[in-house]
């Protein structure tokens, strides 16, 4: 079974290094917070933006007016 | 910062998802005509026959469809959850027309005959270092991006992203590990039963990383998008992915019961194959109960309606799965159409339900619409697809179980009961169900075509500006 003695350290290395990120993450604080991001990912408005009557767009659009503008600084 | 850096990398994003869906045509088109010949076998026509054809399928299938939609759809949700542009424009592109040419190639060598003979990773060595090329240059994309990020946190999507590159990655290098006796032919680097552990450690994983880990990306960022709640619990999503990355690696030999594989080696891939029904089925519960508190929105959203079914999908997949690599339910399951109706239970149930979904979404948006050219096509995309489905798992469950059960009945003298050309005979009618389900699943595709370039007719192709994040502390 010589395969086994590629896979399994192969395997076991691959666990200390998955282990390690996950030290990493909890370490650098990416799950500080468990509520937030799944709300982030909803206040990313990708709708694209196209004259029309509708009201909800034109909401859109003010919205993006005023908050669409490219920062330069970052914010990390 | 460059004024060049405001806006997002549409035009890959849309490059791939274009592509994803004429590489679903095609490669279901192969899979309708694969199921014809089982059915009218005259339909063998010279080289194009069943053997030919069929890993034509499977990597059309999986790799131009499933991989253009998981590329595109991975450079979308980094970028947007980054709030950033894409890392480095041309290496993106590279990674667009390499991986084109990796399907193209294949396309031409699998029928003329030029294969490693290894399931999901028959393409010969040249083609073989040109997908490792690409996909070194996909992760240094994807990654790069991740690392110039605007926002600390690392959305979940891309974590399950991510784990999908860099598995892939490995597990192509190892399993492709050939010696080359010519441009068109070479020889594993191992032999006999280590060749076949190999080979089921990287097709199983093929499994649980490119069909599973990555299209959880897909679903943790485009349901919570489409049904505009968060997702149910994103601690949870977080559990899942951790569980499933540390489990999913140990569970090949279910593929080899009954080999020549050590009997402790099959025991422990069943072991493992039995504990990742957990995080999937919690990975499953997450995803559908996002929609929670909202139901009505999938009375009338067909968008929605694929991604919640293929969570269903998902999780019925990920129940049979386990229960099968269980060696008592395998002895009755292995080599039968079973197997076939498990795989397509996942492949068009899960994965190309969640795909359509996602393309659906992203296309307006990448054309600058405000929607799909035509939702009722989509709902009548999303009947026909499921019909299709539905009829092609039932037809195999009952064919592979009637095999199955035929191939091991013995008369009391021990003899076998029946002649394996008996069980074949009485697998027709249900081939021809399969054939039908196919034919059903692959016109949906043909009105998402429709669909997709009605959609892009006058689109507006400009690239959206980059969003500051919103409510980001630092």
């Amino acid at each position: 079974m010589e395969s086994l003695y590629l896979l399994i350290p192969l395997s076991v290395l691959l666990v200390f290094l998955i282990g390690i990120v996950f030290w990493w993450s909890v370490r650098s604080g990416q799950f500080d917070d468990l509520e937030g991001p799944g709300y982030r990912v909803l206040m990313d408005d990708d709708k694209p933006v196209e004259i029309s009557e509708s009201l909800q767009v034109e909401d859109a659009n003010q919205a993006r007016s005023t908050s669409g503008i490219v920062k330069t600084d970052t914010l990390r | 910062m460059s004024q060049a850096l405001s806006t997002y990398n549409y035009k890959v994003v849309r490059q791939f998802t274009v592509m994803s869906v004429i590489w679903g045509v095609v490669g279901m088109l192969v899979g309708v005509i694969i199921a014809a010949q089982l059915v009218w076998p005259e339909l063998n026509l010279g080289f194009l026959h069943f053997g030919r054809l069929r890993p034509l399928h499977t990597n059309a299938v999986i790799f131009a469809f499933g991989g253009c939609a998981l590329m595109g759809s991975s450079y979308y949700v980094v970028q947007r959850t980054s709030h950033i542009r894409l890392f480095c424009d041309k290496l993106a592109a590279f990674t667009f027309w390499g991986w084109q040419l990796v399907i193209v190639l294949a396309a031409i060598t699998l029928p003329l005959g030029y294969t490693q003979g290894k399931e999901y990773a028959e393409l010969e060595w040249p083609i073989d270092i040109l997908i490792a090329v690409v996909w070194v240059c996909y992760a240094i994309v994807f990654f790069g991006t991740i690392a110039k990020r605007k926002v600390t946190h690392i959305y979940v999507a891309n974590w399950f992203y991510g784990s999908f590159i860099l598995a892939v990655a490995l597990l192509h290098i190892v399993n492709s590990a050939a010696i080359p006796v010519s441009l068109t032919k070479s020889y594993s680097a191992y032999a006999g039963v280590q060749d076949a552990m190999i080979q089921w450690w990287y097709g199983h994983n093929a499994v649980g990383f490119f069909l599973t880990a990555g299209f959880l990306g897909m679903m943790y960022y485009f349901v919570p998008k489409q049904a505009d709640r968060p997702v149910y619990s994103y601690r949870l999503s977080v559990v899942h992915f951790w569980a499933l990355i540390f489990t999913y690696m140990w569970a090949g030999p279910h593929h080899l019961h009954y080999t020549a594989l050590p009997d402790w080696t099959q025991s422990v891939g069943m072991v493992f194959s039995l504990i990742l029904l957990a995080p999937s089925w919690g990975g499953m519960i997450n995803g559908i109960m996002t929609v929670s508190g909202a139901w009505h929105k999938l009375r009338d959203d067909p968008i929605l309606k694929f991604l919640i079914t293929s969570l269903s999908f998902y999780g019925m997949s990920t129940f049979e799965g386990p229960m099968m690599s269980i060696k008592t339910v395998n002895a009755l399951s292995h080599y039968t159409d079973w197997t076939i109706g498990h795989v397509h239970s996942g492949a068009l149930g899960w994965v190309a339900m969640v795909s359509i979904g996602t393309i659906y979404y992203l296309l307006p948006r990448l054309f600058g619409k405000q929607e799909m050219y035509s939702i009722k096509l989509i709902t009548v995309h999303f009947w026909v697809s499921t019909i299709g489905v539905v009829l092609y798992i039932a037809s195999m469950w009952i064919a592979g179980v009637m095999q199955g059960l035929m191939w091991r009945s013995v008369n009391a003298d021990g003899t076998l009961a029946y002649s394996f050309v008996e069980s074949v005979k009485v697998s027709y009618p249900f081939w021809g169900i399969r054939f039908l389900g196919g034919v059903l699943f692959l016109s949906g595709m043909l009105i998402m075509t429709y669909n997709m370039f009605k959609t892009m007719a006058g689109g507006n192709t400009e690239e959206a500006p980059v969003l500051v994040p919103t409510g980001q502390h630092a």
